[in-house]
């Protein structure tokens, strides 16, 4: 794991996070949509928020998407869960909601999961990886290293 | 039976976004690692090699589905029980998918951090 992979990371928490506040505020505007409206939705991509929250969300795709192409799935979801953790400290330092002990606590296991899948390999090597592994690039990579 | 609906919403985000977790991290597996691409190639040689992937497209739609289930669930039944209890199975059934059906080793250590994160999110939805 090198630096940049972990800003990859970090940027996953981030925008996925910025980007589901902005949707969530831009709706607010909306008010609800109902079944029979669903035209409503289209429309909903000219509000400024929305549109920010969208641009947010492109960005959470394609660096999950790039943490996909060198990161196993069961490493990049739990190491990428913080944003539930960074939703509520944001909630409680700038919006002064109350957090209760039982959210408390799962802020806390939350923490402690990322934390334990991060200390682990980000890769495993699997079948696939294993075709990888014995193609002539990876084989000078490794000799190299 | 108006609980049937929220239930059935959450069933089928979880399917649908385990689906389309699995297919998406396939295709980028192939497409290899991007960062390394994009030094060698350029950016344009990363997009087109994504795109070029089949199952990258099958990913994508099967996540719209995933996002109508969700706007479906959240007009039957309440944010607090939706969003959480999709996000919690859905960690589960990831990680049972990618060891299926990705053949990744899910260890002890991912186990734990995968059930740990679960229940977080569940105890932070209460």
């Amino acid at each position: 794991m090198t630096f940049r992979k972990y800003l990859v990371l970090a940027g996953i928490t981030v925008f996925a996070t910025a980007g589901d506040s902005l949707l969530a505020r831009g709706m607010k505007d909306l008010g609800r949509v109902s079944l029979h409206h669903l035209s409503g939705l289209l429309l909903a991509i000219l509000n400024p928020w929305v549109t920010a929250g969208i641009l947010l969300l492109l960005a959470f795709f394609s660096c999950y998407m790039s943490a996909l192409s060198w990161a196993d799935l069961t490493y990049v979801l739990p190491a990428t869960s913080l944003g539930y953790v960074l939703v509520a400290l944001i909630a409680h330092f700038s919006f002064h909601e109350e957090i209760s002990t039982t959210r408390w606590l799962g802020i806390a296991l939350i923490a402690v999961g990322v934390g334990f899948v991060a200390a682990g390999p980000s890769v495993t090597p699997s079948r696939h990886q294993h075709a990888l592994d014995t193609s002539p690039d990876a084989v000078s990579q490794e000799v190299k290293s | 039976m108006k609980d049937v609906y929220p239930w059935a919403a959450i069933a089928l985000i979880v399917l649908a976004s385990t689906t389309g977790d699995v297919l998406l991290s396939y295709s980028m597996k192939r497409v290899g690692d991007v960062g390394e691409l994009w030094q060698r190639r350029g950016v344009l040689a990363v997009i087109g090699r994504v795109l070029k992937t089949p199952t990258f497209a099958l990913g994508l739609m099967v996540m719209g589905v995933a996002f109508y289930g969700l706007l479906f669930g959240l007009s039957w039944g309440n944010l607090s029980l939706v969003v959480p209890a999709s996000a919690a199975l859905t960690f589960v059934a990831n990680a049972v998918a990618a060891r299926i059906f990705l053949h990744e080793r899910v260890g002890r250590r991912r186990w734990v951090a995968t059930l740990l994160v679960a229940a977080g999110v569940v105890l932070m939805a209460v």
